[in-house]
């Protein structure tokens, strides 16, 4: 493909993926490149705004979504690695400007060019070349299954993994609790909520649990790990993208 | 307000008190499995259910449109068919109606079928303390009753109560009992002994409605214990209590609700008893009451008409949101500390008692959305609860440290060079705490998150930092 038939396509890294676990953000970067495109990383990009839309800030919101929707302007897709922070910029850009019809206009040609990266990479149809010996049980985060509809797309590469077996929990459907802001500020409620699906993937008998929203991620992985379990938590990006032989989330990287 | 709950207040600790209760753990574990399961298999027996979900909503969007008019018209056909109709602004209008509906008839004992309304408006404690005999018929009604509780949910009033529990409460309540009961049709069977004679016995029954029809003035009231067809029909005197939001059209747009509501509610293609009442006892009827009221209850309803959370209105009362949300199935009902548990529940308290009084509710939620997902007239719930953030936000209504720790993370945002040099700076002093770790079991001011989880350190470096560097894969 030349660069002139490949699409112009930006990497929304997220603030979470950015500060915590870098490695899916290198992951999403060598897939993308793997589908045929050469990603560009905008370096004026922060944060999606959620943590402000969420607490009710619409002011600030707002700010931070015109931001986002300038930083990422001219590009035909914005792939983020995030259920959460896509759902955000897909779903709630557009309602955020519902009284300001310039912006609403931008905010709506900008959702439609948001893609989570599984979507993408299903879109592209990008054949995965990676190994992981395990077995796994897959965590649909409720913004990736619920705002964005992401539901087969990350099982179907998973299933191209060799070595890889995915288990299914008894309740998919179920939130694990993490809600951003909620898990601090009704951190009972969230332990409880957190247990519970803790417990559902411990009954799977899986070696690993994958997801594709790092708040999940983080979420489940401290308290699988606060129980003792040895089950190993990453990004299904990292493991299609064949760096799960680096350290899991909460294990001591090294770098 | 009822009984047993002063205020939305304290829903920190309630909630907290709540999780550490096993009784309660084990009574809400069996009935969320139990209606989510019943929901599914129900919705998947109708491949229409979605189409039928679209069509109720309409009707619910259509009756609230000209809710005035149809309001009119049901009245007048209440009129016509020899009934009366009491229009109450405030829950002081609804308690006062029905007082002197009871004194006018010279009443010692009520009946009451199940009715949110009542319990909006806390009926029972009005009835009682002008000194009428008043007795819960619905059985969860009863237990809650003999328990001195509010109910728990809004269409299984006991559900964060075991099969134990009730059979104590009978043990304690019924005199004539000889031993503990500890079979479920057994509890039945002496909750209808000791109800049959209430029944037969009240001067007034007093039941909800699940649908005024304005066509036709009648109501529709659904049940599985056929006890709200015993309040209307027994007693000298029938009150129904409703929101003004139950009016629809006609017969037509009542049957599409239906279809939706005890799927929903119970997981029942229709449940046991769907009864439809006109009026009072006309010549010839075999039995019916001699007088009937209707309270159309306002308490807040119109003035959500013309705002943002007006999609409430639609509510149904099935209590979908409740049994698939995570947060009401871990605490039950009582933390939410109103009439109106979960998702519905924390849309409408925070309008009944004020943002500063329930400032909580709104927040305690995930926003995951699965109230939204199965709620039968589309109310996008998460998104009302946000548009609730938003004046509690704007009132700051809430404390607590989040807003000023949000400020100060938003600021930074809007300086993407300031920010990525913030966020490389907080790594490496997050890293240096955990020395080497992947993980830390307690973090100075991370308190709230590491009493129940282990917290993730960053991995390395930021990942724009790395980038910068040149790293690419």
């Amino acid at each position: 493909m030349t660069a002139a038939t490949q699409p112009r396509v930006a990497l929304f890294v997220t603030c979470l993926i950015d500060a915590l676990r870098p490695s899916v953000g290198f992951a999403a970067l060598r897939l993308l490149e793997r589908a045929g495109v050469h990603p560009q990383v905008p370096s004026a990009q922060t944060c999606c705004g959620q943590p402000a839309y969420n607490h009710g800030d619409l002011e600030t919101a707002r700010g931070i979504a015109r931001q986002v929707i300038d930083v990422f302007d001219g590009f035909e897709y914005v792939i983020l690695p995030s259920g959460s922070c896509a759902g955000m910029l897909k779903r709630h850009y557009p309602m955020l400007f519902a009284e300001d019809p310039v912006w609403a206009e931008r905010a709506r040609a900008f959702a439609a060019r948001v893609v989570e990266l599984s979507q993408y990479l299903t879109q592209r149809g990008v054949e995965i070349d990676a190994t992981y010996h395990g077995t796994a049980a897959y965590h649909d985060s409720c913004s990736s299954l619920r705002e964005l509809g992401v539901r087969n797309e990350p099982r179907a590469l998973l299933e191209q993994v060799t070595g890889l077996t995915l288990k299914g929990l008894a309740e998919p459907e179920v939130c694990c609790g993490f809600g951003g802001s909620f898990s601090v500020e009704y951190p009972d409620i969230s332990t409880r909520l957190v247990s519970d699906k803790a417990a559902d993937v411990r009954a799977t008998g899986a070696n690993t649990l994958l997801a594709g929203d790092l708040g999940c991620l983080l979420h489940i992985a401290g308290r699988l790990q606060r129980e003792g379990s040895a089950i190993r938590v990453f990004h299904y990006a990292e493991i299609i993208a064949g760096m799960g032989d680096g350290p899991a989330i909460g294990e001591p990287s090294g770098a | 307000m009822p009984e047993g709950v002063a205020s939305p207040r304290g829903f920190q600790e309630r909630a907290r008190a709540a999780l550490a209760d096993p009784v309660l753990r084990q009574a809400m574990d069996r009935a969320r499995s139990g209606f989510v399961d019943k929901r599914a298999r129900a919705v998947d027996a109708l491949p229409e259910f979605e189409a039928l979900c679209d069509a109720a909503r309409d009707v619910k969007d259509f009756s609230l449109e000209r809710l005035g008019a149809l309001l009119e018209q049901y009245e007048a056909k209440v009129l016509a068919a020899g009934g009366r109709v009491h229009w109450a602004e405030t829950a002081e209008d609804a308690r006062q109606a029905v007082l002197a509906i009871c004194a006018g008839a010279g009443a010692r004992k009520v009946a009451k079928g199940k009715s949110m309304a009542g319990e909006e408006v806390a009926l029972n404690a009005a009835l009682e303390g002008a000194g009428f005999d008043v007795i819960e018929t619905d059985l969860g009604e009863y237990i809650v009753q003999l328990a001195k509780e509010p109910p728990s949910h809004i269409i299984a009033p006991a559900v964060h109560k075991t099969r134990e529990q009730v059979a104590a409460l009978f043990e304690a309540n019924h005199p004539d009992l000889e031993r503990r009961l500890t079979e479920i049709p057994e509890l039945v069977g002496e909750a209808r002994r000791v109800l049959r004679q209430q029944f037969l016995t009240a001067d007034v029954g007093i039941t909800g409605a699940n649908l005024l029809v304005a066509a036709t003035g009648s109501h529709v009231l659904v049940t599985n214990e056929g006890n709200g067809d015993l309040c209307s029909t027994l007693p000298r005197v029938h009150i129904v209590i409703a929101g003004i939001e139950k009016v629809v059209p006609d017969l037509d747009g009542a049957t599409t609700i239906l279809r939706v509501l005890s799927r929903s509610a119970t997981g029942q293609a229709i449940t046991t008893y769907t009864s439809l009442f006109t009026g009072p006892k006309r010549d010839g009827d075999p039995d019916g009451p001699e007088e009937f009221h209707v309270v159309l209850l306002d308490n807040g309803r119109s003035d959500m008409l013309g705002g943002e959370l007006r999609d409430m209105l639609r509510c149904i009362r099935c209590g979908a949101c409740l049994n698939h949300c995570p947060v009401y199935t871990a605490i039950g009902g009582h933390a939410y500390g109103a009439v109106y548990p979960g998702p519905m529940g924390s849309v409408l308290t925070p309008l009944q008692w004020g943002l500063r009084e329930t400032a909580d509710l709104p927040f305690a939620c995930t926003l995951n959305g699965r109230c939204a997902e199965v709620c039968p007239v589309r109310i996008p719930l998460p998104e009302l609860l946000r548009r609730l953030r938003v004046r509690i936000h704007q009132q700051d209504a809430k404390p607590g440290r989040a807003r000023r720790g949000l400020a100060l993370w938003a600021w930074l945002a809007r300086r993407p060079g300031l920010y990525h040099r913030s966020a490389g700076v907080g790594v490496r002093l997050l890293r240096l705490l955990g020395r080497g770790r992947g993980r830390v079991p307690r973090l100075p001011l991370a308190g709230g998150w590491t009493r129940g989880r282990d917290l993730p350190l960053p991995q390395g470096s930021t990942f724009f930092e790395q980038y910068r560097k040149g790293r690419r894969r």
